[in-house]
């Protein structure tokens, strides 16, 4: 997993809520094998027509709009379990979803895959949306190490929740599983004891 | 203070903590599927390691298989080598397979509890967010995304913060064609698509309690279409009955020992939720969504609620639906009968009993996917797939077909269909495909007379 550093970036606005995983990734794309290339077809049938001609009313097809941080409506990422739809997100290129709300299954996949999901209250997340919509260049700073989003232009900054063991993840581009690893002797002793059935 | 049936499991399986918060969960059973293991199954290969338990892990193809000649190679290029990785790696790795052509092939849902291996007090996960629908055995099972299911096969483990707990209990009696699909569908139209993000749900109260075992699950099911991780009901001698001789159940006094100490499975009387709800079950009639997450749904009797916001306004234009309207007499060409949510013997046999002597309307399709080949094997024993034929159904081999429409059983762009299955997204049924989620008796009586009828004043004249 790669490292989170500091990330300074426009961002694409997109004030939908419930952003399901099969509208980020559609379930006829998940026969892959493999986890790379998803990000063609993020949001596809919002992006593109059947005829795979772009929709020029979708964000990700106007070109005012770029960055690395994805802006969402509350509940992001609900439905399918689909690691996909992270995969997606970062192949595309964004590194960091805002939204006042993520699903619980979508915001683990996000950490353990190098996205950094930030829930902002809805006040703020409608400031953000106003901003990029006064100045779609409009850059932000999203310091993981300080725990805080800000606004550049106005300097308005809010700090962000994050388990502090998944930070470290982060951070150092570490896996759950190489820490699962480490402590198999105590998961070896722990089935013991476990009952039989 | 007491414990809640949740504390009782996950504090059972918890091997470490870690600073900040998080367990590390021990993981009784894990099962996997073509579309989110290959890449999990590439990390071990990567890492050079196998798989933990191989006991613990069984694996089936369902969410990509054709439903029709399950005999023949799969035409879809990439939907073949999907299933053909999976066969490889489950060779490679020595997991068990109930892949495409095996008598217990199926939906991943309906397979573990018919054979047993879904069991009372388990931690089970499966790449894939209907896991859920094992809770309905007292299990706290939960759906996850394929880096975790490269960490249960590696370390049969989990790192995970422990959710909050609801409660929710419905009490009383529930109205004639009232089934399970529109109790869970009534508490998601109450809670929204995003009310349970963050909990782990118990079910409770004695209209929870009248349910079959499979009724149950139908409920747990859709515990994910609110947001919550995964819901539970306490076990109790239905349960007991429904696992005693099946195929993974233990037997003799090894299963006597094992009832012993599932019927310690139960939140103790003052054991405390986050958040508790009480519904009247004589408060639900048969439910329908109108929009496109599972949590817009109504009654039969009411009409499309209106709802500012850019959102709700954009789920009606793609419904091509109004509020104010009722869904009564709405036109509807494709009906699906399927999913892991109800595609189980019980859900095939309320369907048939109502269609039985009837034929459905000439415009409609009508699509009726059993959950396993057990189910399928049943269905047949018991005459269920002659009167599907005679009334003009498409009765199909199992898998989750229709559901999400990995396969070729899609729903074209514009149409309507009323379907059993779990979720009414956009697209979700094929591109531009318009989803109403309903009960198995809901889509039969659509079927019948190609519109959407409150059919209680049929069932009521049986």
């Amino acid at each position: 997993m790669d490292k989170f550093t500091t990330i300074h970036s426009s961002a694409v606005p997109m004030p939908i809520e419930d952003v399901d995983t099969d509208q980020i990734i559609p379930a006829r794309f998940l026969k892959a094998t493999t986890r790379d290339g998803f990000g063609d077809n993020l949001f596809r049938d919002w992006r593109f027509h059947q005829d795979d001609s772009p929709k020029s009313g979708f964000v990700l097809n106007n070109p005012i709009y770029s960055g690395q941080i994805l802006v969402a409506g509350k509940n992001f990422g609900c439905g399918s379990s689909r690691e996909h739809a992270a995969w997606a997100i970062h192949d595309y290129g964004f590194k960091v979803v805002v939204s006042s709300f993520f699903a619980d299954i979508f915001k683990g996949n996000a950490l353990n895959n190098g996205i950094l999901p930030v829930v902002v209250n809805e006040e703020f997340l409608n400031e953000i949306f106003q901003a990029i919509e006064a100045n779609p260049n409009t850059a932000f700073n999203v310091d993981l190490e300080k725990q805080t989003f800000t606004i550049l232009e106005t300097g308005k900054s809010v700090s962000f929740e994050i388990d502090p063991y998944k930070k470290m993840c982060l951070i150092n581009g570490y896996d759950d599983i190489d820490y699962l690893i480490s402590i198999k002797d105590q998961i070896s002793a722990f089935e013991q004891q476990q009952l039989a059935f | 203070m007491g414990k809640t049936l949740f504390d009782k499991i996950w504090d059972a399986h918890v091997v470490t903590a870690v600073d900040g918060g998080m367990e590390v969960l021990y993981i009784d059973r894990h099962f996997i599927h073509e579309v989110t293991s290959p890449q999990a199954f590439s990390g071990l290969k990567k890492r050079g390691i196998g798989v933990s338990r191989i006991d613990k892990t069984i694996a089936t193809a369902d969410h990509n298989v054709p439903t029709k000649n399950q005999h023949l190679p799969i035409q879809e290029e990439l939907s073949r080598y999907q299933v053909q990785k999976l066969v490889e790696n489950c060779e490679e790795f020595g997991v068990e397979l109930y892949g495409l052509g095996h008598p217990y092939q199926g939906i991943v849902h309906v397979i573990g509890p018919e054979l047993g291996i879904t069991k009372p007090g388990m931690t089970i996960v499966c790449g894939d967010s209907h896991t859920s629908t094992h809770g309905a055995f007292g299990c706290i099972a939960f759906g996850i995304g394929t880096s975790q299911v490269e960490q249960v096969l590696a370390t049969q483990c989990l790192l995970q913060k422990k959710p909050k707990k609801m409660r929710i209990n419905i009490e009383g009696e529930l109205q004639a064609g009232v089934l399970s699909k529109d109790i869970i569908l009534y508490i998601i139209s109450k809670l929204s698509a995003s009310g349970g993000t963050g909990y782990f749900v118990e079910y409770a109260g004695s209209a929870i309690r009248s349910l079959s075992m499979e009724a149950r699950m139908t409920i747990c099911n859709m515990s994910i279409e609110m947001g919550a991780r995964g819901g539970m009901i306490a076990p109790d001698e239905k349960t007991f009955e429904y696992v005693k001789g099946k195929e993974y159940a233990p037997k003799g006094k090894d299963f006597d020992k094992a009832v012993a100490h599932w019927k310690t499975l139960f939140s103790d009387d003052d054991a405390v939720f986050d958040q508790e709800f009480t519904f009247p079950a004589e408060d639900i009639e048969p439910m329908l969504t109108y929009g496109t997450n599972p949590g817009m749904g109504i009654k039969i009797s009411q009409t499309i609620p209106s709802e500012s916001g850019k959102s709700f306004q954009k789920s009606l234009n793609y419904m091509g639906f109004e509020s104010g309207e009722s869904m009564l007499g709405k036109p509807i060409n494709y009906v699906f009968i399927g999913s892991c949510t109800n595609s189980r013997i019980e859900d095939l046999r309320i369907v048939a009993d109502y269609v039985k002597g009837k034929k459905k309307a000439d415009h409609v399709n009508v699509m009726v996917v059993p959950g396993s080949k057990q189910v399928e094997k049943q269905a047949i024993k018991e005459g269920l797939d002659k009167i599907f034929a005679a009334a003009g159904f498409d009765f199909r081999e199992p898998g989750c077909s229709a559901c999400l429409g990995m396969n070729e059983d899609k729903v074209p762009k514009g149409e309507y269909c009323v379907s059993t299955s779990n979720r009414n997204f956009e697209g979700r049924q094929g591109p531009g495909a318009r989803t109403i989620l309903a009960s198995p008796l809901m889509a039969a009586a659509t079927a019948i007379e190609g519109k959407i009828i409150d059919f209680r004043s049929q069932i009521s004249q049986n």
